[in-house]
């Protein structure tokens, strides 16, 4: 294995709306090619955690660095910087709804490269065929089904190749079957492309079919009680709430 | 930043067996220029190899998905030529991603094809869907009533809590545009009376002009046409926002009749507020009047308030009245029948609420008209 690099670090983060504290004293590490799941129970602030990392949300404390470059502590500017070199695949596909699938991928590419009309068609032919998709180009979001939005949403978020790819829910509102195909997808994506990825979910089946390194937040501490590999999270975590949450509350027997 | 991009290059090259080998080299970056796809082909042309191709990147620094279009569009050239190729040259990452990019085969007839329609089979189209529109507006119309029906029998299911709310949004704080308009409006009709009465000298029928203008017809039209804008528009966009939420689906699969629960309420808070907004628009635009009239004609006070009076019998508020009922049925249902009809994404809820406005106006305007001649034969 070679040797890991760090990507995004996290430092002393406290996330808080207003004075209602979500979660405070994170600090984990990203490391570059990592699938890192970010787990935990419903209404811990995994959502929150990812809105700081993407730059929609300010931290209240603490610092994210991405390279080493301080995310929030950046000028205006070189966030967007940034910004630009991460892509998001939000819960529901968020796809452009007046757009066509074609248009949706294309969008990012018109605005941030200098590509021409006929070279932009190829790359948006190339994402939506990685996806699964060729073919659906002038297809409206509102026409095709859920699994397939959420795929295009993927191929709009690896339009400027992205070095970090978040995921927020990948496979909620997925068949399993489905839910298996966009798994090995983000495997192949990391494989193929060596992209970091970032995943929220809270899919069993998922955290340890792809995740190779975690953190868990809870709600009752407000902060994050374990990280690291997975397998090993539920095999040897000391925590009761981690290893229940890990084997859906099967070792817990009364 | 990302790394200016370098320049990018690949050659061709013939080895023996008939095999040619291209070599990539530099960054081939999607903001890198690309060499000419074109002049590729040109020289594996002219190479003619007969036993295929194979790759070279050693020297490739640096790939993205610049790299891949590229990499595709040979693919399908080799393809078509029926030139052979061997892909173990290339990086692994662009080779499984290549080969991703056709584990799944697109769709049988999953591609549209551009259709051209003549203007007969357009006009013949937009008649049909035009029926079609007017069948669901009356069907819409009739389940409403059947519903009033239910009301009044008490057996709807009527949202109590809600109408409260909604009399409040269509009634009292919709006070302060509708004072500001029909001010301006009466300000409006005596500038243009009085202009034309003064070379008569006759300045006082203004009183008469603004007085009947407000109570007949402009009270009612002003106060329909800022509901539409306001109220009809809102309507719309929240019927529309719980058709894309399947809040809708979900009262109707509790049995609960979406018409009696959201559709009633917001036409009875409106057919109610309506003629009161009216009433009150009536007194504003007088009240414009009356600014023109006693500050700039120097007409006295009492005398304006009493020409008002004579002019202004009790039967011409009460056309204004009627109207204005009337008009609020039309906004109401314009409003509420765009949200049931919208459908499910950001375009077609924004798209109800501007289709609801412009129902909603122009059936005011038809319907005025129509009233207007009524009145006109009853001699009202």
């Amino acid at each position: 294995m070679e040797e890991k690099q760090p990507h995004i670090v996290v430092e002393d983060l406290t996330m808080a709306y207003g004075d209602f504290v979500i979660q405070q004293d994170l600090n984990f590490c990203i490391n570059r090619g990592d699938i890192f799941i970010i787990m935990g129970g419903s209404g811990c602030g995994k959502s929150t955690l990812l809105r700081i990392l993407v730059g929609l949300k300010a931290p209240s404390r603490g610092r994210v660095f991405f390279d080493a470059i301080d995310f929030w502590g950046a000028s205006e500017m070189e966030r967007e910087d940034l910004m630009h070199r991460m892509g998001i695949l939000y819960q529901s596909g968020a796809l452009w709804s007046s757009m066509t699938l074609a248009e949706n991928v294309a969008l990012p590419l018109r605005e941030y490269t200098r590509l021409n009309d006929a070279q932009i068609r190829e790359v948006v032919a190339l994402k939506l065929a990685l996806v699964g998709l060729a073919g659906f180009e002038d297809y409206y979001p509102s026409e095709i089904s859920g699994g397939m939005r959420k795929r295009a949403g993927l191929a709009r978020a690896m339009a400027l190749d992205p070095e970090i790819l978040y995921f927020d829910e990948p496979s909620a509102g997925l068949d399993p079957i489905s839910a298996k195909r966009l798994d090995d997808l983000i495997l192949e994506i990391r494989d193929s492309m060596g992209a970091t990825i970032v995943v929220v979910t809270h899919e069993l089946a998922s955290i340890f079919a792809i995740g190779n390194n975690a953190v868990f937040l809870d709600t009752a501490s407000k902060t994050m009680i374990a990280s690291g590999d997975p397998r090993q999270m539920a095999s040897s975590s000391p925590d009761e709430g981690v290893q229940r949450f890990l084997t859906r509350g099967d070792t817990f027997t009364v | 930043m990302r790394d200016p991009a370098g320049s990018a290059s690949c050659h061709v090259d013939h080895k023996a067996d008939g095999l040619a080998e291209i070599r990539f080299e530099g960054d081939w970056r999607i903001h890198a220029d690309l060499p000419s796809f074109a002049d590729l082909v040109r020289r594996i042309e002219s190479l003619r190899p007969a036993a295929g191709i194979t790759f070279d990147s050693r020297e490739l620094k640096a790939w993205d998905s610049g790299f891949l279009t590229f990499l595709r569009k040979l693919m399908v050239h080799c393809q078509s030529k029926q030139i052979a190729v061997q892909v173990e040259g290339l990086p692994e990452g662009a080779r499984r991603l290549l080969q991703l990019a056709t584990a799944v085969p697109e769709r049988q007839g999953a591609r549209r094809e551009a259709r051209r329609t003549g203007w007969l089979a357009r006009l013949g189209g937009s008649t049909i869907a035009y029926i079609a529109a007017t069948k669901d507006m009356l069907a819409f119309l009739g389940e409403v009533v059947t519903a009033l029906g239910r009301l009044v029998t008490g057996r709807a299911r009527f949202p109590y809590r809600d109408f409260g709310v909604l009399v409040q949004d269509c009634g009292a704080r919709a006070l302060p545009i509708v004072s500001l308009i029909s001010v301006l409006v009466g300000l409006i009709l005596a500038f243009v009376g009085a202009v034309q009465l003064q070379m008569f000298g006759a300045q006082i029928y203004v009183a008469n002009l603004v007085g009947l203008g407000m109570a007949r017809e402009m009270g009612a039209m002003m106060a329909a046409v800022i509901m539409a804008g306001r109220t009809g528009a809102a309507f719309a966009a929240q019927l529309g926002t719980m058709q894309v939420n399947e809040e809708i689906d979900a009262l109707a699969t509790l049995g609960i009749s979406p018409i009696e629960f959201l559709v009633l309420p917001r036409m009875l808070a409106l057919v109610l507020m309506m003629p009161l907004l009216c009433l009150y628009a009536n007194l504003m635009g007088i009240a414009g009047g009356f600014i023109v009239g006693v500050g700039m004609l120097d007409l006295p006070f009492k005398q304006y308030l009493v020409q008002t009076q004579n002019a202004v019998a009790l039967n011409h508020f009460m056309v204004g009245l009627v109207k204005s009922a009337i008009f609020g049925v039309i906004v109401a249902l314009a409003g509420c029948l765009r949200g049931m009809q919208s459908g499910r994404s950001a375009t077609a809820v924004g798209g109800a609420a501007t289709s609801a406005v412009v129902t909603g106006i122009i059936y005011i305007v038809v319907a005025d008209a129509i009233i207007t001649v009524i009145c006109d034969i009853l001699g009202v």
